[in-house]
């Protein structure tokens, strides 16, 4: 085997594995060498099955390259590199090693040309990304952590039972493009579908990514969600449904967003909602609508990873802070992690400019391509609500609104270059986007940068801006929530247990009263014929008795008489 | 806290009402830019005068106003799921 059939993905598993057992300096170095190593190994993969292994009856492509899988597979070795930077001061070595372990494994789904691979890389992912929320070690996250691994093993039985249809169906286990027809493809779709976020599961993610650590969060973001997109593009390309769960997670994202006071979990319903941008794209299909969703991935985990290095700069300097209701005024303290939430806030937005500006508008040009007016009008307005919700809320209550009174400083170097080098990226790819559309899996001549385009993409954003300074009165933060899907298992579902519950113990109650009731009279009506007053037990003197004895023998004598 | 006459150049009143003044003369020139720019419309609508600017903002105070209607049902407490 040579190096280039090793699998990149495996090597970022094994490295995480052996982080806990290095002296800090060689892991640091590791940390930062190896995903660079890995994004180096990612492109000598060339097309086609580069590593078979049988297993079973079956010919496992472990390792299979595309365009498509270069492309995951690098901003997936990109993040690990950016995070692991971000993270090197994090004192749990748990989470690092499971980031590893976790981004690994995505790199390994990238690059599985069959479901089984598939399957197992998407289960270590699982595992992984619950060890990272668990090393924040609170009570919070671990409660969060085992809601979130409950959801994701529910995932995981749906794809496997899914998989194991389909092969049933069809005696392939190839990992290739399906339509949504069968027992076994509709159920590997709900499979992906939940890693993606998508409705009704949709509430695991804000209720567990945030409660990781400032830095497990970084990590969090880039991978489930985006593996999750990355199978849909190829497994499920134009599958209609697709357009109505993206369109339903877009709008969702918002209007949570809106309503969210914690910034981190904002960010968290923002990637909802960036998501189903994606999401509706792959039910668009098409090469431009596939291309806009793969790069539209791409530039996302940049900008929010940026945007959560931000955010958790804040978490790390003031010591846990992350309700909009608890910050305000960070700018002046905090120049650089203001300047680099700003930029992530505007790449997110699509400003010109910036890289979400030269990926989300593929996604609305193939609406308008293939004439999607509807489509069209929703994606418009939730490009507007993207600058609304966190383009301008998220930079708005936590850098600028009051004056909280916190002066907390910037970050320390590390979590600095993390975030001036995802800044970087953000600018870089929004000034020139052809290096990325050269690695697209199709070749594409989109030009985002015409003078209309930009023009109106102004125009939509600052009017949307301009709603929220009219609006800010509405968008006062309270210490609220708003109630999700999540409430039907952590409220109804506890609700349901406990009433079950108690049925039960009042039924065991009732059977055990009717038993000892029986027991009672049973022993009543012993106690009286057998008890020391019952028939049974009285005395009787010799005489009386002599008699009876006498009169049975004579009975008997004359009956024996008689029959003789 | 900064006392009144050390109040960072960003948040002093003067300055504020000069971003807002800047803001709207931006706004102006984005709508009146629509005179000269000539959209390849895909739908009609999106070609017509000032639609993006319309269309952004109104969107906007829609999604604000449907996310507060919505609050009246399912806001909560922040320690709503605390045992």
């Amino acid at each position: 085997m040579t190096i280039s059939a090793f699998p990149p993905g495996i090597l970022l598993v094994l490295g995480g594995l052996v982080l806990p057992f290095v002296a800090p300096k060689v892991r640091a170095t590791i940390v930062l060498v190896l995903p660079l190593i890995v994004l180096w190994s990612i492109w000598q993969i060339g097309d086609g099955v580069q590593l078979a292994v049988p297993f079973l009856d079956y010919e496992l492509a472990v390792v299979k390259g595309d365009a498509l899988s270069r492309l995951f597979a690098t901003v997936f070795a990109i993040m690990a590199f950016a995070g692991g930077l971000y993270a090197l001061n994090q004192k749990q070595v748990s989470e690092l090693a499971a980031a590893f372990v976790y981004a690994g494994s995505a790199i390994g789904v990238a690059f599985a040309g069959d479901l089984i691979t598939v399957f197992v890389f998407w289960e270590i992912m699982a595992l992984g990304s619950t060890m990272v929320i668990w090393a924040a070690r609170t009570p919070e996250s671990y409660k969060a952590s085992m809601r979130y691994l409950m959801i994701h093993l529910l995932g995981g039985i749906l794809l496997m039972v899914g998989i194991v249809a389909h092969v049933a169906d069809t005696g392939s286990v190839a990992f290739q493009a399906m339509t949504p027809h069968s027992f076994g493809t509709w159920l590997m779709l709900a499979g992906f579908l939940i890693n993606a976020g998508a409705p009704p599961l949709t509430a695991w993610l804000p209720d567990a990514y945030p409660e990781a650590s400032f830095s497990g969060t970084v990590f969090l973001s880039a991978f489930t969600t985006k593996t999750a997109v990355y199978v849909l593009i190829r497994g499920f390309p134009g599958a209609e449904i697709l357009i109505y769960i993206g369109v339903y997670m877009i709008f969702y994202g918002i209007i949570y967003a809106l309503l969210e006071n914690d910034a981190r979990r904002i960010l968290s319903y923002s990637i909802i909602n960036q998501v189903g941008f994606m999401i509706t794209g792959i039910g668009i299909g098409g090469e431009m609508a596939l291309n806009g969703a793969a790069a539209h991935a791409f530039t996302h985990i940049i900008y929010k990873g940026l945007l959560l290095m931000s955010a958790g700069s804040v978490l790390y300097m003031t010591g846990g802070k992350r309700k909009c209701t608890d910050l305000g005024g960070l700018f002046q303290s905090m120049p650089l992690t203001c300047v680099c939430g700003i930029i992530g806030a505007l790449a997110i937005s699509s400003f010109p400019l910036t890289s979400g500006f030269i990926s989300k508008s593929m996604i609305a040009q193939a609406a308008s391509d293939q004439q999607m007016f509807f489509l069209w009008m929703c994606l418009a307005a939730a490009s507007a609500g993207v600058f609304l919700h966190a383009g301008i809320k998220f930079p708005w209550f936590v850098f600028f609104q009051k004056d909280s009174g916190l002066r907390p400083k910037d970050p320390p170097w590390n979590m600095k270059a993390a975030m001036i080098f995802f800044a970087f990226l953000c600018i870089a790819l929004g000034v020139a986007p052809g290096p990325l559309y050269d690695i697209l899996p199709f070749s594409t001549s989109y030009e985002p940068y015409t003078v209309p385009h930009v023009v109106n993409q102004l125009q939509l954003l600052l009017f949307a801006g301009l709603s929220f300074f009219l609006a800010l009165p509405l968008m006062k933060r309270t210490l609220t929530i708003s109630l999700d899907w999540d409430w039907f298992y952590r409220r109804l579902g506890e609700w349901l247990v406990r009433f079950l519950v108690r049925g039960i113990v009042e039924m065991r109650r009732d059977i055990l009263a009717t038993l000892s009731s029986l027991l009672e009279s049973f022993i009543r009506t012993t106690f009286r014929s057998h008890g020391p007053d019952g028939i049974m037990a009285r005395t009787n003197a010799v005489g009386p008795s002599v008699a009876v004895i006498v009169i049975m023998l004579t009975l008997f004598m004359l009956v024996f008489y008689i029959g003789v | 806290m900064n006392e009144q006459t050390e109040l960072n150049w960003l948040v002093r009143p003067t300055t504020i009402k000069l971003l807002w003044r800047v803001g709207f003369g931006m706004l102006a020139l984005l709508v009146l830019a629509d005179f000269i720019i000539h959209p390849h419309a895909a739908f009609g609508i999106d070609g017509s005068f000032g639609f993006y600017s319309w269309y952004g903002l109104l969107t906007c105070l829609a999604m604000i106003f449907f996310s507060k209607f919505l609050a009246l049902f399912l806001k909560r407490k922040d320690t709503y799921y605390d045992d």
